[in-house]
């Protein structure tokens, strides 16, 4: 099972496959999650991942696109954010413009003028719409990140579309997807995300790896890296995460802080590289605070023992 | 055998009965016109009265038009019609609640109350004067502190905590409508007016930004020393859970449970009794400590993100008072868009932030006041429905 699993466009046959193409494309996934996004895919529903943040959710999108050859579509939330921002806008000025010229050329037909300002290409196309869009390398991958950042009102809109994938444009007409598109919803739950849009997703929790996965991570993303460093870097942070810190750090900020060691061509981890670095892990000044004197000193001991 | 085929005192009984009975259910707090009394009696004209679930399943249809008001006439009719093999023998006193029940299902308390009401004798004029506590009595019931309330008096507490209604403290968000007055302007609405005089702008639309409630979290404690005060506490919730859309609700004794959930059901009773069977520790100690740092790393971040005012309703007499316990205060008050610190304590004339603990979470509150009666509850409610003010530290209130 090689060759169909990771060609482009195909979609994988079963969980193994699935898992290998993600691997193919440097991510590491856990089988749970390389279940829930084959079945996601297999069943056309969306995929809701929730969890820390900097567990791999929004990369997941990313692989998969790539992955199968398929557009990426990406809608940041925010609060606040509205159809005008995540669905379509007309584009008023060019519209004025058209009908300035239309008057200089004499034209009064009222109907004309109107069918022909609110045409397409006066229209600004915003990610759900472009997802909605037939694309010839297949339906694309949607990713709607960070959910929980948009209010109530965003959702119950969300929950529509996802529903039908249709969008009604009053001046316009209707817009339907041919094929729904890939859909990957993530969220880091800085509210609870309503239960009806839930259940119309398969749900996961993307939790943080086990130490042997996130080594593997760690050789994957940073090349170069010599094997006793990327072992005490994944020693260390593992540990970090038993302590009882208000934000432990996540993958990203692993690969990030190994790569950072290994810009400064650190060997192993020494109190005064770590202190020096440490930004790159926490990102609390409570939680760098906590990891001063015997804390850090008793931390570090157990990651660099040689055992 | 249907109504009609009573003999004539018999049938007049029935009616009365059927009266008593949408009465009761009346004051149990479901909707019940006389419209339904009526149908109800034409309806058992054309059913077998003898089968005794068959009228239960004829009355349920007729008077109860909501899913959660089921619960409550379930409870009322098998109070109120005994059962009994022969119908005919419909009691007419009221049949008096089984005491030997261990624990009173939810609703049965209102039930019973409802039925020991005094039926159809007197003229409805005279009953209310009954019901209702003169205008003195009222006054005196506003200043009375909870602790030392009677259970009729606390009956009447929770029925003015729930007719309490809480007003709307708006909170701008950043959505837009439509509004003459709004700042911004709407091109697409200019635009499309436009079309109609031949694309000569002459209305301008505009848009504004759409007010919402701010959320609400509240954090009651509900350790031994505030037991007195609990029940009304979650009554006071659940009234402001089932009015507003964002409220989410912490208890916290020993260890901290969210109850949000079981708060949302309608009917206050069943509400409480979900909150009771979620949480363990009922009148116990306090570690308020710990229960707050639960609260900023498992909650905080989920519920506090969007502008909340926390209500935090506990007597901070912690014993573990510790530099722990100011950090996490520290922390909550930073995630917050307000804190508001409800105090039972500070109904004792003179009270001074003696203990330490009280010391240790005052500096981090932006809002200390009392709670201990109605009126102080009323002025609570005022307080969340004036406009939030901007952050800031504002002074701490003085128990004057």
């Amino acid at each position: 099972m090689t060759s169909a699993a990771t060609s482009s466009g195909a979609l994988p046959a079963s969980v193994d496959a699935m898992l290998e193409l993600l691997t193919s494309r440097g991510y590491l996934a856990e089988r749970s999650l390389a279940t829930v996004t084959y079945l996601s895919l297999r069943m056309g529903r969306p995929l809701f991942l929730e969890g820390e943040a900097g567990v791999g959710k929004t990369e997941i999108a990313k692989v998969l696109s790539a992955a199968l050859g398929r557009k990426l579509i990406r809608l940041q939330c925010y609060e606040g954010l509205d159809v005008s921002s995540a669905v379509y806008e007309w584009n008023s000025a060019a519209q004025m413009i058209a009908i300035r010229m239309a008057e200089a050329a004499g034209d009064t037909d009222r109907d004309q003028l109107s069918s022909d300002i609110f045409a397409d290409r006066y229209m600004i196309k915003r990610p759900l719409l472009q997802a909605l869009e037939p694309d010839v390398a297949g339906p694309p991958v949607l990713l709607i990140d960070e959910l929980d950042r948009a209010d109530e009102a965003f959702e119950a809109y969300l929950l529509e579309i996802l529903s039908d994938f249709q969008v009604t444009i009053p001046e316009f007409g209707t817009v339907k997807a041919p094929h729904p598109p890939i859909v990957i919803i993530t969220s880091n739950r800085t509210r609870e995300i309503h239960d009806a849009l839930k259940r119309r997703c398969l749900y996961h929790w993307v939790d943080y790896p086990a130490a042997e996965r996130e080594l593997a991570i760690v050789k994957t993303r940073v090349p170069g890296i010599s094997a006793k460093l990327s072992q005490q870097v994944v020693r260390f942070v593992q540990a970090l995460r038993n302590q009882d810190f208000y934000k432990s750090p996540g993958v990203a900020e692993t690969i990030d802080w190994a790569t950072a060691l290994s810009e400064l061509d650190a060997r192993s981890l020494t109190p005064q590289v770590v202190g020096d670095t440490l930004g790159a892990l926490l990102k609390y000044q409570d939680d760098i605070t906590r990891m001063q004197g015997d804390t850090l000193q008793k931390v570090l001991k157990d990651a660099t023992s040689e055992n | 055998m249907a109504i009609n085929h009573l003999a004539p005192e018999k049938t007049e009984q029935f009616a009365d009965n059927i009266v008593g009975f949408a009465r009761a259910l009346r004051a149990a707090g479901m909707p019940v016109g006389p419209g339904a009394v009526i149908d109800a009696m034409s309806a058992l004209q054309v059913i077998d009265i003898g089968n005794r679930s068959d009228v239960f399943t004829t009355l349920e249809a007729i008077f109860v038009k909501r899913h959660e008001h089921a619960l409550i006439f379930k409870q009322a009719f098998n109070l109120f019609f005994r059962a009994s093999e022969e119908w005919k023998h419909m009691l007419d006193s009221v049949p008096l609640p089984d005491e030997a029940k261990k624990k009173p299902q939810a609703g049965a308390r209102r039930v019973q109350e409802a039925m020991s009401q005094p039926r159809m004798t007197e003229t409805p004029q005279h009953q209310e004067q009954d019901l209702r506590l003169s205008v003195s009595d009222k006054e005196i019931l506003q200043k009375k502190d909870f602790a030392q309330m009677s259970a009729a008096e606390i009956a009447e507490a929770l029925r003015a905590v729930e007719r309490m209604h809480l007003p709307q403290a708006e909170l701008l968000t950043r959505r837009q409508r439509p509004d003459a007055r709004g700042l911004r302007l709407d091109l697409r609405r200019t635009l499309r007016a436009s079309l109609r005089t031949g694309g000569d702008i002459i209305d301008i639309h505009r848009l504004g930004r759409i007010e919402k409630p701010a959320p609400i979290v509240a954090l009651l404690d509900i350790s031994g020393s505030m037991s007195e005060y609990t029940r009304l506490f979650l009554h006071f919730l659940h009234a402001i859970t089932d009015a507003r859309k964002r409220v989410s609700v912490f208890l916290f004794g020993t260890r901290l449970t969210n109850v949000s959930r079981a708060l949302r059901q309608r009917d206050p009773d069943e509400a409480l009794a979900s909150c009771s069977a979620s949480v363990e520790d009922w009148a116990g100690g306090t570690r308020i400590s710990a229960s707050l740092h639960n609260f900023n790393k498992l909650w905080a971040r989920r519920v506090l993100s969007q502008g909340a005012i926390v209500l935090l309703i506990s007597d901070g007499l912690e014993r573990e008072a510790d530099s722990r316990l100011a950090f996490e205060m520290d922390r909550l008050h930073r995630s917050c868009r307000r804190l508001i610190w409800l105090n039972p304590l500070l109904r004792f004339g003179g009270f001074e932030a003696k203990a330490q603990g009280i010391k240790m979470m005052l500096p981090h509150v932006d809002e200390f006041r009392p709670v201990h009666n109605l009126s102080s509850i009323q002025e609570l409610i005022t307080t969340l429905s004036q406009p939030l003010p901007p952050h800031h530290r504002s002074l701490i209130r003085s128990a004057a």
